[in-house]
């Protein structure tokens, strides 16, 4: 019997409309419970998930720029800026200032004033990256985590024991601890769907198809031919995020096409997998311990020798 | 469209991946505008001068698709001499009558065309809603007005019994025509040079002449660039080869010249060819699933099923005066007997004979508007006493919540059916009204029944989209415990009633007693089976064999049909709604996914897709054509057209009903078989749009002296609770600085019926919030993330505050215009609650469709949080005191006094 291809996810940012269908689609399959934000209002655009985490497992990041895209203009010119004022109206800031406390001042105007009305919202669904190099899996004790036929990597909900070094060891801050239950909960790319033959939840909730799922590397390929479109079209900052083999993780069985830096979007630029350093660790580990020995050795030798010149 | 409505914004992303342009025009940058090539933000309430603009654009720079319009519309057409436009009447048109606020449309006639007469036979009613004169309504209801009204009554001579009788408007056929427009007849000159003064082309560009690009960057707050690169989208799509499609929502209806912008959208179509072709057309996305259905098969008060008018009780004493009255002399609405019979035969069954004009007396009549607030108005007046709410939230999701909910608790019962506990079913314990004290509950006598309802997941049915696409949705679980469908509640109600009636000899009893009800039912509970009242919907003869199209109903009784343009949906006896076909495994129209009326037709109006001599316009386009050697329409659709008449077919004179249509006659339905492109008759404000600001807004009209339309429907609501602001440059218009739009986002569903009881979209979205720019905030001192509270003339609401660049400012009349936003879904109970922001809007309407204004006002706010108790209706009177408000504020009109605008 030959395994199945490796299966995962090509996330096309560009065509995300932000519906939040592949949240609610995620929820309701997997069973997961809702997670109202602290304060009720989070201000920061119109995410309110804030984050992935152990009862989110798709989240899609709302992110304002003002940045041309499309030629939205107002006729409005901005006005100039006042000292107080900052480069953009930050709302992920703002939000962090917390919902109900006042920040000093409102931020209303960019750097510079003219050309008016840049602006663009971008929206992205993020979810476990299902990492070749997986370090939650790398380090889990009980072998709650696992990785499928399918190359996705899995938590066994009856078999995590709540030790939480999973959590840690994530390059993404994906997998997370459930408050009232200890365990940990993270996207099984719907282990139990894909097994009979279906799509992810989310994927298949997904109007615009910025949600696609497939065979890695027809996905690759697909991802390959929209950016090389995308670039031919004068969007020169779009990129793929997580397609390459050889990056920190050994690249990503989700993956993305960005359209800005990583860190707009809340990704980490250059992730590692947190377990890559652990052979050489050990290598110098032993070594160490060696040394520690050795040195103990000729501690306890020299001990002998003077203990015998004493003598 | 992205985000109201997500998954048909799938669409437009493929036909974006296929090349399209995206054009997104909305005060707010939303989720559609973030994927749209480009956004552009215009002021709230000036589509009309947007869509104007563009219309000038084209006709001054010949980019109108010419023998489309020559053939197809009624350009060439000439009116009568006696037709005063806007140019010659300071903003209004010939007919106006200022007290009554409504036209006269005799001057707006094609020369040598008449209206038929028995329109006119309306007109000797009043023509207000007329209030009561034996003061039996709430006093707090009465106003200087209504008592004037009562000189105009139509002088009911029932004695005590209370009587809400008024007439139909004079120029409000749209009460009562159906969708073919008024009927018209006579011989109409044409000059198809378009050269004549008087053609409808050359008195649309005088009309439109006036939309420059100036005049819409100093209205719209569009800077003239921009408006000129939609221009130049626009046009350059719109060619024998290419078609451009317009989509719109109720952002463009809930307006008190809402049908006029859709009007506007109409014109600028047909000018450019965009209709009857594919890729063209003008997309309503209604608000829920299956409203297109329950405008087809009507929830409304002045239509009957497929559009056909619900008789007038002045003038429509018997069948034939009415058919006779209603139906057109050419094209398909000449038919109408035909429709009208089988569906009385529908109704009635064997009840229905030639002998008793097949029960058309059992039809209700109208005796005026009754629309939904209208109804209102009279529950206040303790004149409407019980009242269903189905499938809507009117103490959230309708204009002037307060007025809604002091309404209902006016009534003697009250019957409230959603699968959530919503606050039109608990307003009279814990509502707003309850916190400031303004009712109490012990108060109030309104027996209130809630009754748990069905999704549409537990129960069988059809929706129908906006392209009047039937789509058949199977139930999928039993609905739990005590929960029913809809059908099975009505179904069940009719039926215990006729038990209760059994046996009666009084004869109004008969219609309810002879109506055929005997549809199966199944399963322990009786659910009616939804499949037997679509086949009854799509109708059988005399031997019940199911019809196939609405061709073969006739005017003897012979054949039975619930709804003709729904005939054909149950053909051969197999639920055509039910096809599911896969796209791959069938044409690109895919006629066989599930149904579409008429006829399973896709394209309405398609023989325009042929240029007149029958070929396709080009190749690309190829939709319908005429195939000389078969002597046939033939191609991709159904032809909407008669199968078999050749392009160059000159009807012979005496000639009626559909052989009276020419063969370049596209336009089938109409009167004249012609696009109107100006309307002779039919509307009640007038035969061209024309922008007047909305009823509140902060800016004086920059087209017109005239601020408002003179025609909106404000009279028969005028109430102490629904107080209008002054405007523009009238005193008191600065106390409400700002326009306030309202919206939805994707996270809930309208009144939150459906989203706020659900854990997975309450907490996406768990908050009311107000959108406001940067400038606004820092000017207000609005903090993000905090509170703020807005205010009009009807209320106070409080929400949290999201300051964002996706409410820009606009330059308006060289100004900085500031608008805020507010999502309308929250209201006081579910998972998540807020104040509702329909709280704020007022009961003002269009006169045509009765709709409510809620897209465009204008309002005052302030940081914080909205007063408590009695101090809240306090805040609000004393906003009202300091602009100085009266019941006549907003109400009546002056005219062309003020200096503004350029008459």
């Amino acid at each position: 019997m030959t395994a199945p291809p490796r299966m995962g996810f090509f996330t096309d940012t560009s065509v995300c409309i932000g519906c939040k269908a592949c949240e609610v689609a995620c929820k309701e399959w997997n069973a997961i419970p809702a997670d109202f934000p602290e304060g009720g209002f989070t201000g920061t655009s119109m995410d309110s998930s804030e984050g992935l985490g152990a009862d989110t497992w798709r989240h899609v990041a709302f992110v304002e720029q003002r940045r041309p895209l499309g030629g939205q203009d107002p006729g409005v010119p901005r006005t100039a800026p006042t000292p107080h004022d900052v480069a953009h109206l930050d709302v992920l800031s703002l939000a962090g200032q917390g919902a109900s406390s006042a920040p000093a001042h409102i931020p209303a105007s960019p750097a510079e004033p003219g050309p008016a009305g840049d602006f663009r919202w971008l929206m992205s669904s993020d979810v476990c990256k299902h990492c070749t190099h997986a370090a939650c899996l790398d380090v889990c004790p009980t072998g709650s985590l696992f990785r499928t036929e399918f190359g996705t990597v899995v938590v066994q909900e009856d078999i995590c024991n709540g030790c939480g070094y999973c959590v840690p060891a994530c390059p993404y801050g994906v997998i997370d601890q459930r408050k009232d239950d200890g365990r940990v909960w993270k996207c099984t790319l719907c282990y139990d769907r894909i097994g009979v033959g279906a799509e992810p939840a989310c994927a298949k909730a997904c109007p615009t198809d910025s949600i696609q799922f497939g065979p890695l590397d027809e996905l690759r390929e697909r991802a390959d031919a929209r950016l090389a479109q995308l670039h031919g079209a004068g969007i020169d900052e779009a990129r793929l995020y997580g397609r390459d083999p050889a990056d920190g993780v050994g690249g990503d069985g989700a993956f993305f096409l960005l359209l800005d830096e990583p860190e707009v979007y809340g990704l980490p630029p250059d992730p590692v997998v947190t377990t890559r350093d652990l052979p050489r660790m050990w290598r110098h580990v032993g070594t160490a311990a060696l040394a520690l020995v050795g040195g103990v050795a000729a501690a306890f030798a020299s001990t002998i020798v003077t203990g015998g010149r004493r003598r | 469209m992205a985000e109201c409505h997500p998954v048909g914004f799938q669409w437009v992303m493929e036909a974006k991946a296929r090349g399209a342009t995206v054009i997104h025009v909305d005060p707010r940058f939303t989720r559609t505008s973030a994927l749209a090539d480009l956004h552009v933000p215009l002021r709230a309430g000036t589509d009309i001068a947007f869509l104007g603009g563009i219309i000038n654009h084209v006709l001054q720079n010949e980019k109108y698709f010419h023998d489309y319009v020559v053939a197809y519309t009624n350009a060439a057409t000439i009116v009568g001499e006696d037709f005063r436009d806007t140019e010659d009447l300071a903003g209004v048109f010939s007919g106006l009558d200022r007290e009554d606020k409504s036209y006269d449309f005799e001057t707006w006639h094609y020369e040598g065309g008449m209206v038929q007469a028995a329109s006119g036979e309306r007109d000797q009613v009043g023509s207000e809603r007329v209030k009561e004169s034996d003061g039996a309504g709430s006093d707090g209801a009465r106003s200087d007005q209504a008592r004037s009204d009562q000189a105009r009554s139509d002088g009911d001579g029932s004695g005590g019994r209370k009587s809400r009788a008024s007439g139909v408007k004079r120029a409000a056929r749209g009460e009562a025509h159906g969708s073919g427009g008024a009927g018209i007849s006579g011989e109409f000159e044409t000059d198809e040079t378009l050269q004549h003064p008087r053609t409808v082309f050359q008195i649309l560009k005088r009309h439109f002449a006036r939309y420059t690009p100036e005049l819409v960057a100093e209205t719209c707050g569009v800077p003239e660039e921009t408006f000129l690169r939609v221009c130049e989208l626009l046009e350059e799509n719109s060619t024998p080869e290419r078609t451009s499609a317009f989509v719109y929502s109720v952002g463009w209806t809930h307006h008190t010249v809402g049908v006029q912008y859709i009007r506007t959208a109409s014109i600028l179509q047909a000018l450019l060819g965009n209709i009857g072709r594919p890729g063209g057309g003008i997309l309503a996305l209604r608000g829920h699933a299956s409203i297109q259905g329950s405008t087809d098969i009507p929830t409304l008060f002045n239509i009957l099923p497929g559009y056909i008018p619900m008789p007038h009780a002045e003038s429509s004493p018997d069948l034939t005066t009415f058919v006779s009255a209603e139906k057109a002399e050419k094209g398909y609405w000449a038919e109408l007997g035909s429709y009208l019979v089988s569906l009385l035969k529908s109704y009635w069954g064997p009840a229905a004979t030639p002998d008793n004009d097949f029960c058309f007396d059992y039809l209700p009549r109208l005796t005026g508007s009754h629309s939904s607030f209208e109804t209102v108005m009279a529950q206040l007046e303790g004149e409407c006493t019980g009242f269903f709410v189905l499938g809507e939230n009117p103490a959230v999701g309708s204009a002037n919540a307060k007025m809604q909910r002091l309404a209902m608790a006016s009534l003697d019962w009250l019957v409230v059916r959603d699968f959530s506990l919503i606050e039109s079913a608990t307003w009279w314990k814990d509502g707003p009204e309850i916190e400031t004290g303004e009712l109490r509950t012990e108060d109030i006598g309104t027996e209130v029944f809630f009754l748990p309802a069905a999704a549409h997941t537990e129960k069988d049915g059809s929706f129908t989209n906006t392209q009047r696409l039937l789509q058949w949705h199977h139930q999928a679980v039993e609905p739990a415990g005590d929960v029913r469908s809809d059908l099975w509640f009505l179904f069940h109600l009719g039926r215990r009633i006729r038990e209760k009636l059994a046996g009666s000899t009084d004869e109004r009893d008969r219609p309810v007693l002879d109506l055929t009800w005997d549809y199966p039912t199944k399963g322990s509970t009786d659910e009616p089976e939804a499949e037997a009242v679509l086949a009854e919907i799509n109708g059988w003869d005399g031997h019940g064999t199911p019809l196939s199209s609405y061709q073969q109903l006739r005017d003897d009784g012979s054949t039975a049909c619930g709804c003709w343009i729904y005939c054909g949906t149950y053909a051969d006896g197999v639920n055509q709604a039910a096809r599911r076909k896969p796209g791959t495994e069938q044409d690109w129209v895919a006629h066989e996914w599930g149904w579409a009326w008429p006829a399973n037709r896709r394209i309405l109006y398609n023989r325009a897709s042929a240029a007149p001599d029958g070929a396709p316009w080009s190749e690309r386009k190829a939709y319908v054509w005429w195939d000389p050697d078969e002597k046939k329409w033939v191609g991709h659709d159904v032809p909407d057209f008669s199968p078999t008449k050749a392009p160059d077919h000159v009807p012979p004179k005496d000639a009626t009903g559909v052989a009276a249509l020419s063969g370049t006659d596209a336009f089938i339905m109409q009167a004249d078989g012609k696009a109107w492109l100006y309307v002779p008759a039919g509307l009640t404000d007038g035969p061209l749009p024309a922008h007047y600001e909305p009823q509140e807004s902060p800016v004086a009209n920059p087209v017109y002296p005239e601020q408002r339309n003179p025609a909106r429907q404000i009279d028969s609501v005028v109430h102490p609770e629904n107080r209008f602001q002054p405007s523009g440059d009238e005193p008191g218009a600065q106390v409400y600085p700002y326009a306030l739009t309202t919206y939805r986002i994707a996270e809930h569903h309208t009144a939150g019926g459906m989203s706020r009881w659900s854990p997975y979209l309450s907490e996406l979205a768990p908050a009311m919030f107000c959108e406001v720019s940067p400038e606004l905030a820092r000017e207000r001192g609005l903090t993000h993330g905090g509170w703020a509270h807005v205010v009009t003339a009807r209320n106070v609401i409080e929400a949290r505050v999201m300051v964002t660049d996706r409410i820009p400012d606009l330059r308006v009349r060289g100004e900085v215009l500031h608008q805020v936003g507010l999502p309308y879904h929250w209201g006081a109970n579910g998972l998540v609650t807020g104040d509702a922001a329909n709280e704020l809007t007022s009961l003002v309407m269009d006169p045509n469709v009765h709709i409510m204004e809620t897209k465009a006002l204008a309002c005052d706010i302030r940081p914080g949080r909205r007063p408590r108790g009695p101090d809240r209706p306090a805040l609000v009177e004393s906003y009202r005191r300091r602009a100085g408000i009266t019941e006549r504020t907003g109400v009546d009109d002056t005219g062309a006094t003020r200096t503004g605008g350029t008459a």
